[in-house]
């Protein structure tokens, strides 16, 4: 057991430290893709402190692919109100899929303005009859001449009416089993024939749409990976995701919120973190995070220390960390009672209405992503080696 | 940076499973459990001879002078064969408090003898923790008079050690005038526990007690012991409901193909995996006198109960109708991880504790 990083890291963490204290005042503003946002995002490639390890002709850092000095960048910059490096599904699943499964010619042309913010990627994976079983998915793509000719309809599509680009699943050999049929195409987002509807969450926001495809023509080319072998190339995509969700330093930075909140907010003149019941809860809370942030050094020392194993910690990340953030918020939104109703931008709300913006949001992360139970799928079929259920005939 | 456990603790945990799957098979739990103490006595003569009495005894006294997370292993290894031996107050907790505040006469007395295996020292703590049935003993000139509940491998003990409310620790010889034992019959029969009730008996303070650091080193030192053996025993369990689920078969299909009964051992997992990280990492920061030791210990040793009492009850839900009987034997593991959730402070008090020490009540 070690846990120091060794001295030649924290000469590393120092120089993130320095940068973060002079930035310390840059405001990005605006929508996507605002100047600000892209000159930042820039700069922060240019440091290597956002895609570090992807190579330069492609727009990244071009440096090694070093564990733990990404572990330090995220380190302090969640300590700072600096502004963050911009994520998104064109970032965190597109570009690694691209990276190991593309052409020369689609890193070429997509890798860049990707990673700089100035190309926004939606997912055309779901569709209302294909969610938990994905590979259903029955969206036509068929080639005519140098075009694959798209129909069909997509679902729970992220940022869809900032996306100038989807990356796209559907079934393009409609005689194979349903795994071998699917293709992964790239799909520009101002085709003719696709009709955006915006889905209102029970949030208020409307961060996800419903897309509908009426024989919308893209380049044959446009495919990653050969025909019928998408389900392959999005699988690799779909580890991406779960890793990212629910971090448990992200976790901790709310714990320390709800904290300072219990602290302040009173009932009858008493502060709530006085009365046993809530701090119980809040401790238990505390807890079982502890744990979580635990078992998240083991994950990382796995990845820098070959040969050890963390198969299991692995996969119950984001089962785990979904519901706890969930649980945290809703603590919060107890804490304060009545209050903790308010919303939009009602008198006394509290925290902009974060607590229950928040709250509502993990549960539809606990949804996302592959549902929870879902999860519990993986962990017992991959992991623990239980069978899958048997399969229903016809489906 | 490594976050995991050494070569060397590794082969230690597969020694200990190996011996305790050899030496003490289920039918051998049964046998003790029914009152064959000899057979107790067998198993403990063979985790002496594994060296486990040494490991927290200085090499200086004759020990192994290992750390906190090789006694961790040792406890989880334990608690997965729920061994019918004294550990946890006998070899972990009497050896430290002695090494840290025992004056050189109680060192060079207790010691050696310790890592030999030739002496058990029961050890009494819950006075301080939380005193239940009014229990509490009063030192004055050299003298215990009181009562002092729930002494941790106080059984056919050679000496005791107890703690007063306000953190002192004494020495007692179990030989000693003014001594009553009286047996405290527990769900877990692969553990004992004892009552002393004390008239004005000879006793040794531990010099170094008189502020309460050692004391609350040693209880750190505890609450991980009994995490760990609850994290070992919590493992076997979920391995064994996920070994009965590929074997038994209803409606026609093996009944771990059943989503209901996969999301149950997927839910023990998702829940007991972290816990493995968290004794090793309670125990890594009492190693290291990290800032955050104590709080760790009380948070591991709340979670990890709270896991604990998930895992016992799921797991032997998933053997349905065997998981009830004695026959199957699960119910072992079940009371072992019970009685840990109880000693040295349930969860809720041990919270309370943890909310203390961060300032949650200023």
């Amino acid at each position: 057991m070690d846990l120091e990083y060794g001295p030649e890291y924290d000469e590393f963490r120092s120089e993130v430290i320095n940068f973060i204290k002079e930035n310390e005042d840059v405001k990005v503003s605006g929508p996507m893709r605002d100047e600000s946002r892209i000159n930042w995002q820039q700069k922060l490639i240019d440091h290597g402190y956002f895609a570090r390890s992807v190579p330069k002709e492609y727009g990244g850092y071009g440096g090694d692919m070093d564990i733990i000095k990404l572990r330090i960048i995220a380190e302090e910059f969640a300590k700072s109100p600096i502004p963050k490096a911009m994520g998104g599904q064109g970032i965190q699943m597109l570009v690694p899929t691209l990276l190991s499964l593309g052409t020369e010619e689609q890193k070429q042309q997509y890798i860049r303005p990707t990673l700089r913010g100035e190309m926004i990627w939606c997912q055309g994976y779901s569709e209302p009859n294909s969610g938990s079983d994905l590979a259903s998915l029955q969206t036509k793509g068929e080639l005519d001449g140098d075009e694959w000719v798209i129909n069909g309809q997509k679902i729970w599509t992220s940022t869809a009416q900032l996306a100038q680009m989807c990356f796209i699943l559907v079934r393009t050999e409609p005689d194979a089993p349903k795994h071998q049929g699917i293709s992964y195409l790239l799909m520009p987002m101002d085709s003719e024939g696709i009709d955006r509807r915006p889905i209102k969450q029970m949030t208020g926001d409307s961060d996800f749409n419903e897309l509908f495809l009426t024989d919308v023509r893209i380049p044959a080319e446009n495919i990653v990976g050969k025909r019928g072998e998408g389900w392959q190339v999005a699988n690799a995509t779909l580890g991406h995701e779960r890793g990212s969700l629910a971090d448990p330093n992200v976790t901790q930075n709310r714990l320390n919120s709800l904290i300072d909140l219990m602290k302040t907010e009173t009932i009858d003149g008493q502060r709530v973190i006085d009365k046993p019941i809530f701090r119980d809860r809040l401790l238990a809370i505390q807890g079982r995070l502890m744990a979580q942030q635990s078992n998240a050094l083991r994950i990382l020392s796995s990845q820098i220390n070959e040969g050890q194993d963390a198969t299991l910690a692995k996969f119950i990340v984001k089962l785990q960390g979904t519901e706890l953030r969930h649980e945290l918020e809703g603590l919060a939104i107890d804490a304060m009672g009545e209050l903790g109703t308010l919303y939009e931008d009602s008198p006394h709300l509290r925290d902009h209405g974060a607590w229950q913006q928040t709250y509502m949001y993990y549960l539809g992360l606990i949804i996302g992503g592959g549902t929870n139970q879902i999860q519990k799928n993986i962990i017992s079929e991959r992991a623990l080696g239980m069978p899958k259920e048997p399969k229903v005939q016809g489906a | 940076m490594y976050f995991g456990l050494s070569e060397e603790q590794k082969s230690l945990e597969e020694n200990i499973s190996k011996f305790l799957s050899d030496n003490a098979p289920l039918d051998t739990i049964k046998a003790v459990a029914n009152g064959e103490e000899e057979k107790a006595e067998e198993i403990h003569k063979g985790i002496i001879e594994l060296g486990l009495s040494g490991i927290m005894v200085p090499e200086s006294y004759g020990g192994l002078e290992l750390n906190m997370l090789f006694a961790t292993v040792v406890s989880s290894a334990l608690g997965s064969g729920t061994a019918p031996v004294p550990y946890i107050g006998a070899y972990v907790m009497a050896p430290l408090a002695i090494s840290l505040a025992g004056d050189e006469d109680q060192k060079n007395e207790w010691l050696p003898k310790i890592a030999g295996g030739e002496k058990v020292i029961g050890v009494g703590l819950s006075e301080f923790v939380g005193a239940r049935e009014d229990a509490g003993i009063e030192f004055d000139k050299g003298k215990v008079t009181g009562r002092s509940l729930f002494l941790i491998d106080g059984k056919n003990a050679d000496a005791y050690l107890l703690a007063n409310k306000s953190g002192e620790l004494f020495l007692i010889d179990a030989s000693s005038k003014g001594i009553k034992v009286t047996e405290l019959v527990t769900v877990d029969k692969t553990r004992t526990s004892v009552e002393l009730t004390l008239d004005k008996v000879d006793a040794t303070l531990l010099p170094g007690t008189s502020d309460l650091s050692v004391i609350e080193k040693v209880l750190d030192a505890g609450r991980l012991m009994l995490s760990a053996d609850t994290v070992g025993a919590s493992q076997v369990m979920l391995d064994k409901a996920v070994a009965y689920s590929l074997e038994r078969k209803q409606f026609g299909r093996l009944i771990g193909s059943f989503q209901a009964v996969k999301h149950m051992c997927a839910e023990m997992a998702a829940e007991l995996e972290p816990c493995h990280s968290m004794i090793w990492h309670a125990a890594h920061s009492q190693d290291s006198s990290a800032e955050d030791a104590r709080l760790m210990a009380c948070q591991t040793k709340a979670h990890v109960s709270e896991v604990g009492k998930q895992v016992s009850k799921t797991a032997t839900e998933v053997h349905g109708g065997m998981g009830f009987t004695d026959e199957l034997g699960l119910h072992y593991w079940f009371k072992r991880i019970g009685l840990n959730r109880q000693l040295l402070g349930s969860p809720e008090l041990i919270r309370e504790e943890a909310g203390k020490l961060q300032g949650f009540d200023q």
